[in-house]
């Protein structure tokens, strides 16, 4: 192969996820042990999240890629093998961004924005209908639900996560390393317990 | 071992391995998190928040004149606060390492202006490093910070909201301290600028971009990969990333020493390739350049000079370059009326309830920067203007005195206040205004993630300190009208804040009561709406407050998210609102 085809094909080896919710939601935590199981497994990872004005209650995005090249940190529209939604309308608002055969993990939870409370906009009554549409390969869980019966709802995310790590490739090991380095002592048991609760739900 | 850095964490990790000992800062997004990496090398390197950027730079000059390796961080917006300073000590120049650490925000993210503060290195007529990763971060903070000590200027590393906030990996290496000794050797030709020693300093600037230029020409920051000739693109920052995905196959002059502009090496690229193309976010900074050097290239007629790239929009710019249609991009059909989700007031935010209560009579509201801008979205509605930082107070002052009807209330954080809001209590009661100024003293910088400040009592390496008394400052700026009101008590704010606002002379208001969010605790008990009570008025929807759902016919209290501020009880006319979670 030329130095071009390499490049190319490195290129197109990268994984791109994308998790979106609410501010508050544990977004970051989920993004930053996706890229540590990334990089335990030797690949090269960039990340972006957002901060300040962007994340007070407002619509959250993170983004994770990795591979043996990555260039952007942004992933681009119809591109992510994976889209792990906290949140379900949130779901649909950044649909965009996953390939038409990813898999999208979402969170059966509806969290009313203050513009539909003010009477400003409504949140839409056909949202499962809507994300069937929309994602052919669909979880739609419940998984606010699961984290408090495994004790805590402040766990939905990595329950999210372990769902969105069966559309990925990285070995079981490398996620569970990823979530004892990146969580305080006393919560590990619970977050690999729901991590192992969200990948049986796919 | 490498390790996942954010392009921040990234330069603070440089600074600490060039053996920088003195950072100080504003906190600002996308830039706070540099500092507050950096003040984690403690005692080893001290930082500090100074109140402004000003002052922060001022004092890591002061640190550089004194033989100490510094840096000094804030956002792009802050880099105008601190021009003066910028202007002229690039005149007098630096003793050891100095490095300005400036975070642009394409896009507007967390900004009120979408600036390109790559323009202030051509202003000041000094160095510019601009990163495209966490390890260029790092690797150009050391960069940067060994150019300025050779050279004797002050240096601007500029990044990002996608370079300072984007993580990636970064090879580090060990901290190694300059040999030089600290302690100023007096020379006042050397370091002060009165006109006479200012002259022979003028000229020197010029001989200095003469050498940097010849640096830039070899710097290892400043780079050209051949690939297939047919199309050279020249690019800088996070750009180079969407670049290398969009045209994968193209050659690439990659500037991270973008100035002053090596020159050889862009007329070296250029006569290399066959066609030729600027990729840069925001000015046409480096275009015009090449312009100026007589070679055609196209550029900003293909690539937005507004808001942030993307490798989508350069795909745009590429279908443009080749003459194909631009595939449109049509809304998808399940997206359709989603209901916005913008930024608001947490829930038991102390600044909902000024802001309501503010509402209750016309009155015009200068507004400021920092959480309490949210104030201006519907339903609160309670923000006639923003301009920057202090402003609140300062045009609150202007709009009286050009006759304004109404009265004129200023509203004004507390780290905004310490900032920039001082000099302009000190002109209204100076000059005789009358409007009335409301501080939101939260006790943080609670935007950029909870920083301390004067008012705080803690430094940023976590000393206990003097807490400066905003009610203090008031008085010593010539203030006499001086109150502090509970804003989780509606009646008491209100009755305060309209008879300070028919008050003759000037008045300090301050609304005091720590952010929940910091504190990490409810105000108090969760509140319920009682539906057999409830008469379906709404009133309660008027906060804003996220806690608080619409619902067919009543609303409902998410006790999940209810920080129990006990507004929404108060504004209830039937007393349908109690303390519980209705479990």
């Amino acid at each position: 192969m030329s130095g071009r085809e390499m490049e190319m094909q490195a290129q197109s080896e990268t994984k791109s996820i994308v998790l979106v919710g609410v501010g508050g939601q544990g977004i970051l935590l989920a993004s930053e042990i996706l890229a540590r199981a990334a990089m335990l497994e030797g690949f090269e990872v960039k990340t972006n999240e957002v901060h300040g004005m962007a994340q007070r209650g407002g619509s959250v995005v993170a983004q994770v890629r990795y591979g043996p090249v990555v260039h952007s940190p942004l992933v681009a529209r119809g591109t992510a093998q994976v889209l792990g939604a906290l949140e379900q309308i949130e779901a649909l608002r950044f649909a965009e961004f996953l390939r038409p055969d990813g898999l999208a993990v979402v969170n059966a939870q509806a969290i009313v924005p203050v513009s539909v409370s003010s009477g400003a906009a409504r949140y839409p009554a056909d949202v499962e209908s809507r994300l069937k549409v929309a994602f052919p390969r669909l979880a739609y869980i419940q998984a606010g639900e699961a984290a408090a019966q495994l004790g805590s709802l402040q766990a939905t995310n990595i329950v999210v996560l372990g769902a969105v790590s069966k559309g990925l490739d990285l070995p079981e090991m490398a996620w569970q390393e990823a979530i004892v380095s990146s969580v305080k002592e006393k919560f590990r048991e619970l977050n690999l317990r729901a991590f192992e609760k969200g990948r049986s739900m796919v | 071992m490498r390790r996942l850095l954010s392009g921040n964490e990234a330069i603070a990790r440089g600074a600490f391995e060039a053996g920088v000992t003195v950072g100080a800062g504003y906190p600002g997004t996308p830039s706070t998190e540099i500092l507050e990496s950096l003040a984690r090398y403690k005692p080893d390197v001290y930082c500090e928040w100074s109140p402004n950027e000003k002052v922060a730079f001022e004092v890591a000059a002061g640190a550089s004149l004194a033989g100490a390796r510094s840096i000094v961080t804030m956002k792009h917006v802050g880099l105008n606060v601190a021009a003066d300073p910028l202007m002229t000590l690039s005149y007098i120049g630096v003793e050891a390492g100095f490095v300005a650490c400036v975070a642009d925000d394409p896009g507007m993210h967390s900004s009120q202006n979408e600036q390109d503060s790559r323009n202030y290195a051509r202003f000041a007529k000094i160095a510019l490093f601009e990163p495209s990763d966490s390890q260029e971060a790092r690797d150009f903070t050391i960069l940067a910070l060994q150019i300025s000590e050779e050279f004797k200027t002050p240096v601007i590393l500029r990044t990002t909201t996608r370079v300072s906030h984007s993580r990636s990996l970064v090879e580090q290496g060990e901290r190694s301290l300059p040999q030089q000794k600290v302690g100023l050797v007096k020379n006042p030709p050397r370091f002060v600028p009165i006109p006479v020693w200012g002259r022979p300093m003028r000229r020197k600037v010029e001989e200095r971009l003469v050498a940097l230029q010849k640096i830039a020409e070899s710097s290892p920051a400043n780079r050209i990969e051949w690939r297939d000739r047919s199309l050279g693109i020249i690019t800088s920052s996070i750009a180079y990333q969407y670049v290398r995905e969009v045209w994968p196959e193209a050659s690439v002059l990659k500037l991270g020493m973008a100035y002053p502009y090596p020159d050889a090496l862009i007329r070296k690229f250029a006569a290399g390739v066959s066609s030729l193309l600027v990729v840069e976010e925001l000015d046409d900074f480096l275009e015009q350049h090449v312009r100026a050097l007589g070679i055609a290239c196209r550029g900003r007629d293909i690539v937005p000079g507004i808001m942030e790239l993307s490798v989508d929009r350069l795909l745009e710019s590429k279908a443009k370059l080749e003459g194909r249609a631009v595939p449109e991009n049509h809304p998808l059909p399940f997206t359709q009326d989603l209901p916005p989700r913008p930024p608001v007031l947490c829930p038991g935010c102390p600044h909902r309830g000024i802001f309501y209560a503010l509402g209750k009579k016309d009155v015009v509201v200068t507004g400021d920067i920092g959480c309490y801008s949210l104030g201006a979205f519907p339903p609160l509605d309670r923000m006639d203007s923003i301009l920057c930082m202090g402003a609140g107070v300062s045009m609150a002052q202007g709009m009286e005195k050009a006759g304004e009807s109404r009265p004129v209330v200023g509203v004004v954080g507390d780290s905004t206040f310490f900032h920039s809001g001082i000099t302009g209590l000190l002109d209204i009661a100076y000059n005789q205004g009358h409007s009335t100024i409301i501080v939101l003293d939260n006790r943080t910088t609670a935007m950029t993630g909870h920083q301390d400040h004067p008012g705080t009592g803690r430094t940023l390496q976590g000393e206990m300190t003097k807490q400066i008394k905003i009610e203090d400052i008031g008085r010593a700026c010539g203030l006499e009208r001086i109150f502090t009101v509970n804003p989780y008590n509606l009646e008491q704010s209100e009755e305060v804040i309209f008879r300070e606002t028919e008050a003759p002379q000037p008045s300090l208001i301050i609304s005091s009561a720590p952010c929940p969010l910091r504190e990490r605790k409810r105000v108090g008990p969760v509140r319920r709406i009682d539906e057999d009570e409830c008469r379906g008025c709404e009133l309660c929807l008027d906060l804003g407050c996220p806690a608080i759902e619409g619902g067919e016919e009543h609303p409902h209290i998410n006790a999940a998210l209810c920080a129990g501020c006990g507004l929404c009880q108060q504004v209830c006319p039937a007393g349908a609102i109690r303390e519980g979670d209705g479990a």
